[in-house]
């Protein structure tokens, strides 16, 4: 019998280390890393969040009377004791009309967004998920609000009933569901047939489980960004409709309603009755739209930089 | 081709259809009857029941619906009790300037836009293209009112080398050659339509520029300036068609805000002026045709596109 050799010891060589295990990156926070990246951005985000402690916190630490009209004080410039931005027509304090109107402005902005947003996400999702006659019939409809020109219905309504922050708010909601509908059938219709969706049929999910649990938050990225505009597009609205004269009156302030009033003394010279308001306005528009650029950029997988 | 074509009319119909119901049930809702507006604020609700009797304005909407839209297929807009006359003729009296206005404007801005958006992408990132690209977003931020505003008080108060109200002439030739004073409205038209079409052309210009053809184009040794022109141009003139599209509705149913702040005497000031007095017959004609315009806007973008583009291949 040949002396069986034995076997070298066991070398058991150790896998090489893997490095440092990082934490696992959830696709929202690579968006959040992206967003904070830009700077443009982030200097659209301090803008708006500045904006809106400036109109309902302003209020609390500056204090001015927007509501008793003061004759002896009316339309002083900036500058005089008291009134850092001056007086208006009314000798209402500019600064503090400034925060107050900016308060209606952003309510209605953020509320009719909010609005359409949950009308159009619904409706896009029913509408993709349930294809065929159902969704041509729904598409129509959309197509028959889309053809009509909204800021007219806006101050058609307005005349006939008013303005306050609801109606304003349901009115421009009311109208601007449409774009969102579109857009969330249009990325439920790409997500419908994956097949996690599949899965979950198969697993016995019904249709709204179906909407809520899974093609909602993954069409997410797209209603975020839509908000953004949205709000952006119903701050506009606002101020048009406050520049005509249908936005809110005394007591409430709108900042198209300042304009408005505004626009009577510009041949007097009385800039600070114009000018602050529309930077205040364009300001808000413009990190709006910022933020909703970012957003689109960094929510797009394909222009991500690893 | 054709089958696309009619299919799309036809849906066009549906949709112009519907918008019309649904304008008019709005308006129904909220102005039942002129008879208020005709008999006097003290009429008694019987004198007012015989007026809607003898004017048919007691009948059941859908039959004042059809009555109004058998009206409209033979050019009868409707009548304006406020002013006494129809609405017909309202409109006749200013689409014409409504038209120069917005006409004119899309022209200037276009030409401009094209060039501006091929310059953008082709310098991109340098000075240039930021600096247009911030004062195109600027704009885009800002209301239309508030930029006529500023070139009011810029071109018109502090230098006053322009006229801060629109020519108020009844004669189209005297306005179109009033210069003095229609620079500042087509100016604040232009300026708010340059803002968005050069960011659409910017991006589809970047997007051609970065095709294969351009490549073969230079490689094959053709000088910049007819890449530029020869191909980058008509490629990336394509989203501009749906733009001009799309931007129909404004042409002829006024530009409500521009109109109301240099009082010109258009159709979007008529509308302003109805909303007023609350004459909601003008209100309703108005709307409808906004809405008509829109629908025959989008067909003529869609059409355009299709005819315009050779890739777009139709089911």
């Amino acid at each position: 019998m040949a002396h069986v050799q034995s076997l070298p010891p066991l070398d058991i060589q150790r896998a090489p280390e893997g490095g440092e295990v990082g934490q696992v990156q959830s696709g929202w926070r690579l968006a959040v890393r992206e967003f904070s990246r830009n700077k443009l951005a982030v200097a659209g985000l301090a803008i708006l969040v500045f904006f809106v402690l400036f109109c309902f916190a302003g209020p609390l630490v500056y204090h001015s009377d927007v509501l008793n009209s003061n004759l002896q004080a009316v339309n002083l410039p900036p500058g005089s004791p008291g009134h850092p931005l001056g007086t208006d027509g009314q000798g209402f304090d500019e600064l503090g009309l400034l925060m107050t109107g900016g308060q209606a402005a952003l309510e209605v902005g953020f509320f009719a967004a909010f609005i359409a947003i949950v009308i159009g996400t619904l409706f896009g999702a029913i509408s993709g998920l349930a294809g065929g006659v159902l969704d041509g019939t729904m598409m129509r409809v959309v197509d028959i609000f889309l053809s009509i020109p909204f800021l007219f219905v806006v101050l058609i309504v307005a005349v006939r009933y008013g303005s306050t922050v609801l109606s304003l708010s349901l009115i421009i909601g009311a109208f601007t569901w449409l774009v969102p509908a579109r857009l969330v059938r249009g990325e439920v219709l790409t997500l419908r047939v994956r097949d996690f969706v599949s899965a979950a049929k198969v697993a016995g999910a019904g249709r709204w489980r179906l909407i809520n649990r899974h093609l909602i938050p993954n069409a997410l990225g797209t209603i975020i960004v839509n908000v953004t505009f949205q709000v952006a597009d119903a701050i506009l609205a606002v101020s048009y409709v406050g520049f005509l004269g249908y936005g809110l009156h005394y007591p409430h302030q709108d900042w198209g309603d300042m304009l408005s009033n505004g626009t009577t003394y510009m041949l007097d010279g009385y800039w600070w009755l114009i000018y602050p308001v529309g930077a205040c306005i364009v300001l808000v528009v413009m990190a709006c739209n910022l933020i909703g650029d970012a957003l689109r950029d960094s929510l797009d997988v394909r222009l991500r930089r690893r | 081709m054709t089958t696309y074509l009619l299919r799309r009319i036809a849906i066009s119909i549906v949709v112009v259809v519907g918008v019309s119901i649904f304008i008019f049930a709005l308006l129904h809702v909220i102005f039942p009857s002129p008879a208020i507006v005709v008999l006097g604020v003290k009429a008694n609700r019987v004198a007012i029941a015989a007026w809607d009797k003898a004017n048919g304005f007691d009948r059941p909407w859908f039959a004042q619906y059809l009555h109004y839209m058998n009206g409209l297929v033979h050019g009868n807009l409707g009548y304006s009790y406020k002013v006494n006359q129809s609405v017909t003729a309202l409109f006749g009296e200013r689409w014409a300037r409504s038209l120069y206005l917005s006409g004119i404007s899309l022209l200037i801005a276009v030409v401009i836009a094209i060039p501006l958006g091929i310059f953008q992408a082709v310098r991109r990132n340098t000075i240039g293209d930021y600096t247009l690209t911030a004062a195109a977003f600027t704009v885009y931020a800002m209301p239309v009112f508030f930029l006529g505003l500023i070139l009011i008080q810029v071109f018109a108060l502090t230098f006053p080398i322009f006229g801060f109200e629109a020519s108020q002439s009844t004669s189209l030739w005297a306005v179109m050659t009033d210069w003095h004073d229609m620079t500042l409205p087509i100016a604040t038209l232009v300026f708010i339509t340059v803002a968005s079409f050069s960011r659409y052309m910017r991006s589809t210009a970047m997007d051609t520029l970065a095709q294969d053809y351009i490549k073969a184009a230079r490689a094959k040794g053709l000088p910049e300036r007819l890449v530029l022109w020869r191909h980058l141009l008509r490629n990336a003139c394509l989203p501009m068609i749906t733009l001009i599209g799309l931007s129909i509705p404004v042409l002829l149913a006024g530009n409500l805000i521009t109109e109301t702040l240099f009082n010109y005497q258009g159709l979007g000031l008529l509308f302003f002026s109805s909303l007023n007095t609350e004459d909601y017959n003008v209100l309703l004609a108005y709307t409808l045709l906004g809405a008509v315009l829109t629908v025959v806007g989008n067909l003529v973008a869609d059409m355009s596109l299709t005819i315009a583009d050779p890739r777009i291949r139709l089911a």
